[in-house]
């Protein structure tokens, strides 16, 4: 039990009940698909037309295709991983590290916070397949066991922990979602009418029943893969930011990169899921469940995260200037002043400045200026990569070697062709699947509804009799499917 | 007996009804209606033809999967009967010569079963000595020349032999007025007997030579020849516009001899000092200790004024500067190792340079009078008359003997018009050049490879050339064309062995010669034109006549591309960029920074430059530090139409803007420069120019070095708690152990003139691809080793990085070979993910194409830039079919080195030290139960660098010359590049010194 404080604000607002939860949010899965989401899944699919179109440019002709050269190896290829790896941040951080410590606003948002993980990991995987020379022989990248004598891979190589931390963290995640889906699927399947949809939701569930000991096995594998997911939510961007801080270019190799990157993909992270629940909640009606509270609750943690990723660009010119290397201090500067001058500044302006004005309750109570900040921030964020790895990589250690890099047609089609796998996924997902715990929803709200309850009373639409009160102290934290 | 027994085939049979009787009669009981149209019936056109078409569509489907899954039949023919001589897999080296554009060069010519695949210089040559320019390393490559013409050709079709001989034969006869073979340079003297022979069979004929690029004002101060320069006994060298290592007369030869003053150690460190005045910053004028820039028309007044204080006497406006008078009193005081030359075309100063060189004693010093050079022969003024003789009409037949006057000419339009009037026109270029095509007659010339020939550069040194590999195709020999029209039917093999018999004796002599392929102390008669010498009083009159105001051009030739000719379709050299400006497959206008700020013309700003002859050309600008004020350059041999695939339509020609007077063309001239609006992109390979103030090459002075040699290279130091260590004490890294062999390399940075031959020769060896101009522009060359060229700034820490990035106006010029380093503690070694790149026992990074999948973390880790990526399959990718032709045609492809792997789409590449090389040496000493001796394994740049500025060996080897090199100059000269990183690197640099004045 958790104490909750009178004067928080209420979690969900308007004076629902058990019922109404599982209406309100059953109620997409089981309507006919509204003109407005099909408009959002056409567009959707033009963009993965791209990126199916740039793919196959890609693997016919060969990375040529793209901007790189041969001084500038990686460019959008990298910095798209980094930023949808990045955005894959948050979902694990609000099931995994705000379960433990037990943050109730979570709860509304943690399932579509989640599958956003999946999906951004999902986009960021493409990229090491897709910027590799020979995609077909990404399986080489595994130590699998093989005919090729003593061939093995590289324990040495960042790219192979990363093959190791992105598989890991995905896996870990995709299995967390999918278990908290269960009893949800359960509910849906309960309430499904046509055949397709109880076929489908009833292997999805998994033949839950909602029994104390299924709540049971869940609250303790939900509590284990929570455990195990928090070191990930460290792990995953420490390791990517080990691509570059083992290396030897200047502006790479920098020992702060592990906790600055771990602290900019919250941020993105948690800019992206206000991206997506500010336009979610408007168009399936979820203003009672993603409240404001919840709006600035993850305002909090941008500004927190976007001051330490604030301090962090600081920090590198400081330890630039402070070391006395001349390659680092040409590096840092060059940032800031030359030919990607624009790049640092947009970095600078979105991921440190804007973030900023979240400081004012206003603001960080304000749907549109959230909005756009969020966007800000996205913006931002893809920046900081670019950032990092471009103008790092342009102009290293012989002058001779630098050189400028330019997209091609191709780096653009594959960039907003991931957009486009993303939001088809995510559509699917918000169509399909029931995008807020509803069962997580409703144990909190007795504590966190802004009703106020006198003991023996029913939070269910359909049980005014006392008798019920018996199987529903049973209940509380784990609502019978209504 | 036994009951027969009777079998019904069913109960039909057994009734025998009238049906089966019938039916009994056909093979096939049932009528399987087999639809040749489809019927009007509409029930049958359904389903028939759906089950036809599923037929088909089955059949279809199956036949295209079985035919698309065979794999393409490439045919390895085993020989018959094999060549005695010729192993697999071994290679057979011939020793010939290359002589094209006045560039000689005696070579070794490397084939792999039958086919010439590589050049390196021939040691045992007493003029180039080993060395070989990157036009020679390229040259390989026209033999396979799919523009080369594979027949003759009559009137613009293909004929055979026998009918072009007969027609010209019968048409020779006929023809009335002169008869003239057109040429260039001939230094074969059994080739002039040949013409000569020719010759005799007409009433009127005349041999017209000419120069592309002209050093007729040269031969006629100097008694018809080439003086024999020798710079390696000079110790005061001044150079007004000769361009003498990169371009100028014999570069190969002169670069050998300039860098034995060049080459210092602690013991000896007499060097000499290097006085340049030029206009554009060329290759000699990059490596010269002082440089003053000069306006073209200045180059008299720099003459005259030397010859005022040394010689004295002339009539000539003053002229003088604190170099000028610096370099003058040099001079004098290195009387008797003193050189003088100049690179203009203009009688009047080459006779005061040769008035100046005699008084300063260099004449049986620094310049060899009993062997004066052959190899420039050009005479300007009968070129312009036998121009206007065509014209007017007095020529009977003119043959163009490797010569192409309508591309290569100033008056090619009047050469074009001429042509129409003469009767008879016989090109015998190996394609349809722009000569050629308007030509009656094309009768193909054998590719050099392909021929016999010889060679007399200098007096007393002569050369062969034979066939390395059979005719490809049906081309014939210039020389027996001339023979055979003469009515001599001998082969010109026999012809030239007979010419030969007086110095060869017997077999035995003529095979040493052909084996050795050079020849000293021998003369064939080789007459040369003299000319009247010109008087004080005419060098007066002409210098105060040459005064000219405002922008001047400088015409000059590019180290790569030569004058134009054979070189212009080889896409190596088209690749290769210009060493100084970085530039490829492109010519352009070089102004001076002052010109583009007042004019407002930016880098790649087209320009209109229009001469004083009225013709003008519209090129990019680049902008070009130590151009002279006021001055533009502009490089001949681009521009061409009909070279082939490679080279029509690159550049814009600029020989028609050169000046020509009476007796002789002149290579300046005052233009007007424009903008022409819009803007083409030069691709340059390198577009940063300065060192930011980085040590990554180290340069220092004379003065310097002989107070303390150890005191000219700036050591790096790692701050510790312990102190400063040098970063090779501080590591993480366990160091590997080399049991056997250690290879490395050491580069005398001061001995690199940066002449771009290692580039070639690297390309050559190891199959680079070539991957044309939009792919350089867009920062993708292949090349493994480059040559890194810095300018010096003005600017330092202080005025910030901006101003750092700028030259100086008139910048000092480093130049640093860069490749794979083979670091010992590498870092694409440890990021590469399926370990693709990897350390050999014996200190090499090697990278093992098979293994890489193409993640591009080895480069991007990579502090040098010296990987590689292949960024298409440029082998069969249709974007580089005409660029990359070593690797997309058939013909092409016998270039190739077998034992180098064509690399596929999607890995990396770099250098691998020639590996193959060193497994070949390896083995040779395995053979013999020996360890390989030091200079037996040599990589193709280290074999390819005119100036020996690469040294490569086993620094395991305790008597090997690197080794040698690296324990003498460990504390003083030797450095390796971005040592704090501790990669450890197997190349060594020793640091450039100038003898600064």
């Amino acid at each position: 039990m958790q104490h909750v404080s009178p004067i928080r604000e209420p979690l969900v607002t308007g004076g629902k009940t058990y019922h109404d939860i599982t209406q309100d949010i059953a109620r997409h899965v089981e309507s006919k698909p509204n003109m407005r989401w099909a408009a959002a899944l056409a567009v959707s699919l033009f963009f993965l037309g791209i990126f199916l179109w740039s793919v196959y440019r890609t693997l016919w002709y060969g990375i040529g295709e793209w901007g790189l050269n041969k001084t500038v190896g990686w460019a959008w290829d990298i910095t798209n991983f980094v930023w949808w790896v990045g955005i894959g941040h948050a979902g694990t951080l609000i099931s995994a590290i705000l379960l433990l410590f037990r943050q109730k606003w979570r709860s509304s948002i943690n399932r579509a916070a989640e599958a956003m993980t999946i999906f951004a990991v999902i986009c960021a995987a493409m990229f090491p397949v897709l910027h590799m020379g020979r995609p077909w022989l990404a399986y080489w990248v595994l130590p699998l066991p093989n005919a090729f004598g003593s061939l093995w891979a590289n324990f040495n190589s960042p790219l192979l922990w990363d093959v190791f931390a992105i598989s890991t963290y995905f896996s870990v995640s995709l299995v967390f979602w999918y278990i908290g889906l269960v009893p949800d699927f359960a509910t849906i399947r309960d309430r499904a009418k046509g055949p397709i949809a109880k076929t489908v939701y009833g292997l999805l569930s998994l033949g839950w029943v909602g029994s104390a000991k299924h709540w049971s096995r869940y609250e303790t594998v939900s509590l284990i893969l929570a455990g195990v997911s928090t070191p990930l939510v460290l792990s995953v961007h420490t390791i990517v930011s080990m691509d570059f801080a083992t290396s030897v270019i200047p502006g790479w190799h920098t020992t702060i990169f592990p906790p600055y990157f771990v602290a900019g993909a919250i941020f993105s992270g948690f800019a992206m899921v206000l991206t997506l629940m500010i336009i979610t909640r408007k168009t399936f009606v979820l203003e009672d469940y993603i409240t404001l509270e919840h709006i600035e609750s993850m305002n909090k943690v941008i500004i927190l995260t976007g001051s330490i990723v604030g301090v962090a660009y600081i920090t590198e010119f400081f330890i630039a200037w402070y070391s006395g290397v001349e390659y680092e201090q040409y590096a840092f500067i060059n940032r800031a002043t030359g030919p990607y001058w624009w790049a640092y500044w947009s970095m600078m302006t979105c991921n440190v400045i804007t973030p900023q004005l979240f400081w004012f309750r206003s603001i960080r109570r304000s749907l549109t200026a959230t909005f756009i900040i969020s966007i800000f921030v996205n913006i931002g964020m893809w920046f900081e990569r670019f950032v990092i790895i471009v103008t790092s990589l342009h102009r290293d250690y012989l002058p001779s070697s630098w050189a400028m890099f330019s997209p091609t047609i191709i780096d653009i089609g594959i960039y907003v062709g991931t957009l486009g796998l993303f939001f088809t996924l995510f559509l699917l997902f918000a169509k399909y699947f029931p995008v807020i715990n509803m069962f997580e929803v409703k144990t909190i709200l007795k504590s966190s509804s802004g009703v106020t309850h006198a003991p023996g009373t029913s939070m269910h639409a359909n049980a005014p009799h006392p008798v019920m009160q018996v199987t529903d102290s049973n209940h509380t934290n784990h609502p019978k499917h209504d | 007996m036994q009951e027969s027994k009777k079998y019904w085939k069913g109960i039909e049979e057994l009734e025998n009804t009238p049906e089966f009787a019938k039916a009994a009669h056909n093979e096939f009981a049932e009528f399987l209606p087999v639809k040749e149209t489809y019927g009007s019936d509409a029930a049958e056109a359904e389903v028939a033809p759906r089950r036809d078409f599923l037929k088909l569509l089955g059949f279809g489907l199956a036949a295209a999967t079985l035919a698309s899954c065979e794999a393409p039949v490439r045919k390895a023919i085993p020989y018959l009967n094999k060549p005695e001589e010729i192993e697999p897999g071994i290679a057979n080296w011939y020793a010939s010569t290359y002589f094209e554009g006045g560039d000689y060069n005696s070579v070794l010519v490397k084939t792999r079963e039958g086919r010439p695949i590589k050049l390196e210089g021939n040691p045992l040559s007493g003029v180039t000595k080993g060395g070989l320019s990157a036009k020679a390393q390229a040259s390989v490559l026209s033999l396979y020349d799919t523009n080369r013409l594979t027949a003759p050709m009559m009137n613009g079709k293909a004929t055979d032999w026998k009918k072009v001989d007969s027609e010209i034969m019968s048409r020779l006869t006929g023809a009335t007025g002169k008869v003239v073979v057109l040429s260039h340079t001939i230094i074969s003297p059994t080739t002039k007997k040949a013409i000569a022979e020719f010759g005799g069979k007409f009433g009127s004929f005349e041999h017209v030579v000419y120069d592309a690029n002209s050093a007729s004002g040269l031969l006629k101060a100097n008694d018809g020849t080439v003086p024999g320069y020798d710079f390696s006994k000079a110790k005061v060298i001044l150079s007004v516009a000769a361009d003498f290592l990169g371009t100028w007369i014999s570069p190969v030869e002169y670069a050998k001899q300039y860098i034995q003053t060049r080459k210092i150690t602690k013991e000896n460190s007499d060097m000499s000092r290097h006085y340049q005045f030029e206009t554009n910053l060329s290759l000699t004028g990059s490596n010269a200790d002082v440089r003053v820039a000069i306006k073209p028309s200045e180059e008299a007044l720099v003459v005259a004024a030397i010859y005022n204080k040394v010689v004295g006497g002339l009539n000539a406006p003053a002229y003088s500067n604190k170099q000028l008078d610096k370099a003058i009193a040099d001079l004098m005081a290195a009387r008797g190792n003193a050189l003088v030359v100049a690179g203009a075309n203009d009688q009047a100063v080459q006779t005061m340079v040769r008035a100046i060189n005699q008084a300063l004693g260099a004449e049986g010093t620094t310049i060899n009078t009993n062997a004066p050079s052959y190899v420039r022969q050009g005479d300007d003024e009968q070129m312009v008359r036998f121009v206007r003789e065509m014209n007017g009409g007095g020529i009977g037949a003119v043959i163009f003997y490797g010569t192409n006057p309508v591309y290569d000419h100033p008056l090619s339009a009047d050469v074009e018009a001429g042509m129409k009037k003469v009767g008879l026109t016989i090109s015998l270029a190996d394609r349809v050049n722009e000569t050629a095509k308007l030509a009656n007659f094309i009768c193909p010339d054998h590719n050099y490879l392909e021929s016999w020939n010889d060679y007399m550069p200098k007096k007393g040194y002569m050369s062969l050339a034979q066939p390395t590999i059979s005719p490809l195709f049906r081309t014939r020999q210039a020389q027996e064309s001339l023979l055979k029209w003469a009515g001599n039917n001998t082969s010109y093999y026999d012809y030239l062995k007979a010419n030969w018999a007086g110095i060869t004796g017997g077999n035995a002599g003529w095979d040493k010669v052909v084996h050795d392929g050079v020849v000293e102390n021998v003369t064939l008669n080789q007459e040369v034109k003299t000319y009247a010498p010109m008087t004080t009083a005419a060098v007066g009159v002409a210098l105060n006549k040459s005064q000219k105001a405002g922008i001047e051009l400088k015409i000059y030739e590019k180290v790569g591309i030569g004058q134009g000719g054979i070189e212009a379709n080889n896409p190596w050299l088209q690749e290769l960029p210009d060493p100084v400006t970085k530039a490829t497959w492109d010519n352009y206008v070089t102004i001076p920074r002052s010109m583009s700020v007042d004019k407002g013309i930016a880098q790649n700003d087209l320009v209109k430059i229009t001469a004083a002859n009225g013709k003008s050309i519209t090129l990019p600008a680049l902008i070009q530090p130590g151009q002279a004020k006021d001055t533009v350059g502009i490089a001949i041999g681009y521009g061409r139409k009909l070279a082939g695939k490679v080279a029509d339509n690159v550049g814009e020609n600029v020989y028609p803007l050169a000046t020509v007077a009476d007796n002789g063309i002149s290579y300046n001239t005052t233009v007007t420069i424009e903008k022409a609006g819009g803007e083409r992109e030069i691709a340059q390979t390198q577009t940063h120019h300065t060192i930011m103030g980085r040590i990554v090459v180290q340069e220092s002075n004379l003065n310097q070095y002989k107070k303390d040699p150890a005191s000219v290279t700036e050591r790096i130091t790692i701050a510790t708690p312990d102190g400063p260590k040098k970063p090779s004490a501080v590591s993480l890294w366990q160091d590997y152990e080399y049991k056997d062999h250690h290879w490395g390399m050491v580069i005398d940075l001061n001995s690199c003139i940066g002449c771009g031959s290692c580039v070639v020769g690297c390309n050559v060896e190891n199959n680079v691809a070539v991957v044309g101009k939009q792919e350089v522009l867009n920062r993708r060359e292949m090349h493994w080793m480059r040559i890194d060229r810095y300018y010096s700034s003005d600017a330092t820490r202080e005025d910030g990085f901006t101003a750092m990035e700028e030259p100086s106006d008139n910048p000092t010029v480093i130049f640093q070979p860069m490749l794979c380093q083979h670091c010992n503690h590498a870092p694409c070694e440890t990021v590469c993910p399926v370990l693709a790149t990897t350390h050999s026992t014996e200190g090499l990074n090697q990278m093992t194409y098979n293994r890489c999948v193409g993640t591009r973390y080895c480069a991007n880790n990579c502090p040098y830039k010296v990987r590689r990526f292949n960024w298409f399959s440029y082998p069969d990718n249709e974007k580089f079919t005409d660029v990359n032709y070593a690797q997309t045609s058939d013909l092409g492809r016998m270039v190739l080195n077998p034992d180098v792997t064509v690399r596929a789409r999607g890995v990396m590449e770099k250098c691998s030290m020639c590996v193959q090389r060193i497994q070949l040496g390896k083995l040779e000493a395995k053979k013999d139960k020996r360890r390989p001796v030091d200079g037996e394994i040599v990589t193709a740049c280290a074999q390819s660098c005119p100036t020996n500025a690469i040294i490569f060996g086993d620094m395991k080897d305790p008597n090997s010359q690197i080794r040698k090199v690296m324990e003498r100059e460990q504390g003083e000269r030797a450095f390796t590049v971005l040592e704090e990183i501790n990669t450890q690197p197997n190349i060594t640099y020793l640091t450039k010194i100038r003898n600064l004045a």
